[in-house]
């Protein structure tokens, strides 16, 4: 499958490694992660003692195995059921079919000016970039991604996109961009970019949002959100396109009740979302507001190639970024050293499983972790990511993996041999009597250099106290 | 009672104390002990780096060398996850599923063990510990409590819980020279949070996280000493 796009960003150039390196020196990044950290933090402990979350994690588990287990089916119900509401539904195989689609429609309805509300699969087919190249302007009107549209950035995290900027450099973001003197305080911030989206809401031809999920029983695109803008995208202009990963569906409104409600608990410690879009059609006849219009674009991307493999739960997620507040890498780093739109442990698993295993710079996310396993523990859903890490990183195909699993094989080779083990047990004894100095070497050659990099190696144990 | 003793191939290179002190403990508590001479290693780091075939062929001698009935015990969290959480899917439809099955069964890690047989170790200690909580001990085995069971059972020792104890140390094996500043950094903050107790020393069933830790500690001049649990509880 090497035709297709890449889910990484086209600036991702830089090792992987390279990159952590870089968002590690940044004091500020460092700081803002670990505000955004442990606010999550405080508010997901207090939300999950208040509500019996083991039992709600279990029932949403059980809810996302049994859709998936059903997509087939219940793709063609949502594609019925929108379409008798007076949608057009459209399945794209993959990220320039979506991506063609949208912009013939834009072309033959004469657009000009495109609001969009925020969507992870739009940032996975990089549909801005699609639009601008057709002539058209495309705006961001959720604040995060609005900021990072003007920084020329890439968001951070999924539901939060600009965690990763405090107020100041916000401010600084839209001082450059209005050219006015803007205070520093949040609600004038705000404001200011209020005012500025008013504008784009008002003369947009076009909105494209997102879909948190498709109801199948009744065809409505739920499209949950905190700001509001996401509401204006969907009802003011005349066409709205709504983009959906061909997983995001679900049965029907018992299940929908219960991942609205985990949904925020899971993404925000809070238990309800600030508001929540319920879209069954356009405007029917009759009906005062709504567009005339309603496109539901489906995106498949690589994902019915999961269906049925023992990969096939990375389809379960639903998107709430609560594993990249869990991991302590994406806290470390955070989410724009990883390159793609999905970040943190979902998307070290979604990233190369999207995008194919022979992508260079996807194929690295996967190693990007420790395997502690936190991010299993905080996902809504029950997704074990540790394992789905393993699994994907076994499935890569680059030079650098082939690489190491010849380096592997040798390994096996000696240590599938008790005699062998023992010797070479012996040696490592030896050259670890050699290294040191004091119960300690500070720096190794070969294999370990990259140990003492970082660290000092206690070359006998219980290692000696330092001074 | 009688117990196979699992090494660990970190042991055997760096710490060979540690499973020599979890047999004194084991011998002490009553158990018969025995060290199966052909055991190698786990085959975690062929796992978990993405090369199963690999790692099942390692993974084979643990099954061989730990054949039979008895339970298998283990000083670390992480050896122990491999083996019970690991091996059924490593070796999921292959000829020795069954054995691999029935060893993850009777696998435990070292101070589980010691809960679940209500073993008494005996031991005195003095000045206080702090307890770092390995992740696949944590979260793979879901276990919270028989490491500071153990070291609360130790007279004369005052156990001081850290700041951010279910946080990882970053060590996560290749990940720690493939990713060496991001682990780097985890692990001087899990120092720093270990020092700030004040205790004597940072304890953990998982030597891994401990050399580690220690090693970063010591790199960026935090004070601390660190000691495997079996050490501690050897006196």
């Amino acid at each position: 499958m090497s035709g297709r796009r890449p889910v990484v960003y086209s600036d991702t150039t830089a090792p992987l490694r390279e990159r952590t390196r870089e968002a590690l020196a940044d004091d500020a990044l460092a700081a803002n992660l670990r505000a955004a950290g442990a606010s999550w933090g405080a508010a997901r402990t207090r939300i999950s003692a208040e509500n019996p979350f083991a039992e709600m994690r279990a029932r949403a588990r059980e809810i996302r195995r049994g859709d998936i287990g059903d997509l087939p089916e219940l793709l063609a119900r949502l594609e019925e059921r929108v379409t008798a509401a007076g949608g057009v539904v459209t399945r794209a195989a993959d990220a320039d079919a979506a991506c063609r689609y949208i912009t013939d429609l834009a072309a033959a309805r004469g657009a000009t000016l495109v609001a969009k509300s925020k969507s992870m699969a739009t940032e996975e087919i990089k549909l801005n970039e699609a639009i601008e190249e057709s002539g058209l302007r495309v705006v961001e009107t959720d604040l995060g991604e609005w900021i990072l549209q003007l920084a020329g950035q890439h968001p951070s995290h999924i539901v939060a996109p600009a965690v990763h900027l405090n107020k100041e450099q916000v401010r600084q973001v839209l001082m450059a961009e209005s050219g006015w003197e803007l205070p520093t305080d949040r609600e004038a911030l705000v404001a200011h970019a209020r005012t500025r989206l008013r504008e784009v809401f008002a003369s947009a031809d076009i909105g494209i949002s997102g879909v948190n999920f498709g109801v199948a029983e009744t065809g409505t695109i739920c499209v949950v959100e905190n700001e509001g803008n996401a509401r204006l995208v969907t009802a003011l202009p005349r066409i709205h396109v709504a983009v959906m990963g061909m997983e995001r569906v679900v049965r029907d409104w018992d299940e929908a009740a219960h991942i609205l409600q985990i949904l925020p608990m899971a993404a925000i410690g809070d238990d309800a979302a600030g508001y929540v879009n319920l879209i069954t059609g356009p405007r029917a006849p009759g009906e005062a507001d709504g567009p005339e219009e309603l496109h539901l674009v489906i995106l498949d991307g690589g994902r019915s190639a999961l269906l049925g493999t023992d990969l096939e739960e990375a389809l379960d997620c639903i998107r709430c970024g609560a594993c990249l507040y869990s991991c302590p890498m994406w806290r470390s780093v955070g989410g724009q050293a990883y390159g793609s739109p999905y970040s943190g442990p979902i998307g070290s698993v979604l990233t190369p499983l999207l995008e194919g295993m022979e992508g260079e710079r996807s194929s690295e996310l996967p190693f990007m972790s420790s395997l502690c396993g936190s991010c299993h523990d905080a996902c809504p859903v029950g997704i074990p990511l540790h394992d789905l890490l393993v699994r994907v990183r076994a499935r890569v195909t680059t030079t650098a993996h082939r690489r190491d699993r010849a380096r592997f094989r040798l390994w096996s080779r000696a240590w599938s041999n008790p005699a062998a083990y023992r010797l070479s047990v012996a040696m490592a004894r030896i050259g670890l009597r050699l290294a040191g100095r004091r119960g300690w070497a500070r720096r190794l050659p070969g294999p370990g250099a990259e140990w003492t990099s970082q660290r000092d190696l206690p070359t006998r144990w219980p290692p000696t106290p330092p001074r | 009672m009688r117990a196979m003793l699992m090494r660990t191939c970190l042991s055997d290179v760096m710490a060979p104390s540690v499973w020599r002190a979890t047999r004194t403990v084991l011998e002490r508590a009553g158990v018969e002990v025995s060290v199966p001479r052909r055991q190698t290693c786990c085959g975690q780091p062929g796992w978990s780096s993405g090369h199963p075939d690999q790692a099942r062929r390692v993974a084979r001698t643990a099954l061989a060398a730990f054949a039979g009935d008895d339970p298998v015990v283990v000083p670390s969290g992480s050896c122990a996850a491999m083996v019970r959480h690991g091996y059924p899917e490593l070796f999921a439809g292959q000829p020795e599923e069954e054995a691999a099955l029935a060893m993850a069964g009777r696998t435990r890690e070292f101070t589980q063990f010691l809960a679940e047989h209500g073993l008494d170790t005996g031991a005195r200690g003095s000045g206080s510990a702090t307890y770092h909580d390995s992740c696949h001990m944590l979260r793979l085995l879901g276990e919270r409590e028989s490491g500071r069971a153990a070291l609360r059972a130790v007279e004369g020792v005052e156990l001081r819980e850290m700041e951010a104890t279910d946080v990882c140390c970053g060590f996560g094996g290749t990940f720690s020279v493939n990713f060496p500043e991001v682990s780097g950094r985890l692990g001087e903050e899990k120092a720093r949070h270990a020092a700030a107790t004040g205790a004597d020393e940072l304890i953990a069933c998982d030597l891994s996280c401990l050399m580690h830790i220690a090693g970063r500690a010591r790199r960026t001049g935090v004070p601390l000493r660190v000691r495997h649990i079996a050490e501690v509880l050897a006196g």
